[in-house]
């Protein structure tokens, strides 16, 4: 007769082992949330990525109106997707600045040309430096910014059709 | 043939990807520093730091672009005099713990440094009373 007391060490490897088990099945999420939100932008300035638009720095930001800030790139596909509905929220009245991230002025050019250009103002980050410090890892992603510089919200991912209204609801709220 | 047809047609429309080193690396990202105890100190806080485009590896380890900025950042403050504890520090007040692979202790962390400690401490108990036990059996065998 063995004791119920040497069943504890395999009950706790059953237990571990099917723990492991259901966490594979489980998805993971990919997504590095930024730890800035509730901060002030640092100080920056960033050249401008193209030649219709004029750079952007801390100061566009310190005007009293709440904008998206947008971290993009050319050569981002999801970009491509999420274009549209830029559009749709400039359209509303929103102000969206750009963060063109390692790009050169004639593929901001060119993907603007054919995607629509819905920012007020492009910077080029040409050393993921404005990206680090906003704790983004990755384009698109789209941050909302009240009036005085403050970090209300970050966005990962393409914004889609039914994030419009969200984002538009957090800019009334920043305007109030 | 058909084969490096079909590779130059893939590379052909991958330009996205290209494009995306297009811009050349940042001037730290493939450079080394000069003196070269800065560079050790700068290479080992490297392989501490995760990678945030290719989450299971370091920026000392990855080509992504990205790690290439950050490995730029390190060696840019280190050389700017910052320490490698406050260029750690610098990333996780943006990214959180997970940017760091250095083991904490923190409040969702401290069991797993508690748990080794107690299990010892638990085995310790068991064999001193084991051992005690067998000690005292022997002396009582003895006094017969």
């Amino acid at each position: 007769m063995i004791r119920p007391v040497y069943f504890i060490p395999l009950a706790f490897f059953v237990f571990f082992a099917g723990l492991a088990g259901f966490m594979l099945t489980q998805e993971k999420d990919q997504f590095v949330e930024s730890h800035m939100i509730g901060q002030t932008l640092p100080d920056f300035a960033l050249r401008p990525a193209t030649d219709n638009r004029p750079g952007v720095s801390i100061e566009d930001f310190r005007d009293g109106q709440p904008k998206l800030l947008n971290v993009w790139a050319s050569w981002c596909l999801p970009c491509i997707a999420e274009a549209p509905h830029l559009e749709t929220l400039k359209q509303s009245g929103a102000e969206i600045v750009g963060v063109a991230i390692r790009d050169r002025p004639a593929d901001v050019a060119n993907f603007l040309s054919r995607h629509g250009n819905p920012y007020s103002r492009i910077g080029a980050d040409d050393l993921s430096a404005l990206q680090l410090e906003l704790g983004s890892s990755g384009v698109p992603e789209t941050f909302v910014i009240d009036g005085d510089g403050t970090i209300l919200h970050q966005h990962i991912g393409d914004i889609r059709a039914e994030h419009v209204p969200i984002l538009l609801e957090m800019l009334k709220e920043a305007r109030s | 043939m058909m084969r490096s047809m079909l590779a130059a047609m893939l590379v052909l429309f991958a330009t996205p990807i290209l494009a995306q080193g297009a811009v050349p690396p940042a001037p730290y990202a493939y450079n080394q520093l000069e003196d070269p105890a800065l560079e050790a100190e700068a290479t080992s806080l490297m392989y501490t730091l995760r990678c945030l485009k290719c989450q299971s590896q370091s920026i000392a380890d990855s080509d992504a672009p990205m790690a290439g900025d950050m490995r730029h950042q390190v060696r840019a403050r280190m050389l700017a005099g910052e320490s490698p504890e406050e260029i750690r520090t610098w990333l996780i007040q943006r990214y959180g713990d997970y940017v760091s692979y250095q083991p904490e202790v923190s409040a969702t962390t401290w069991p797993l440094f508690a748990i080794p400690a107690l299990l010892l401490a638990i085995v310790l108990a068991i064999l001193l009373r084991r051992l005690g036990r067998r000690r005292n059996d022997e002396e009582s065998t003895a006094a017969l």
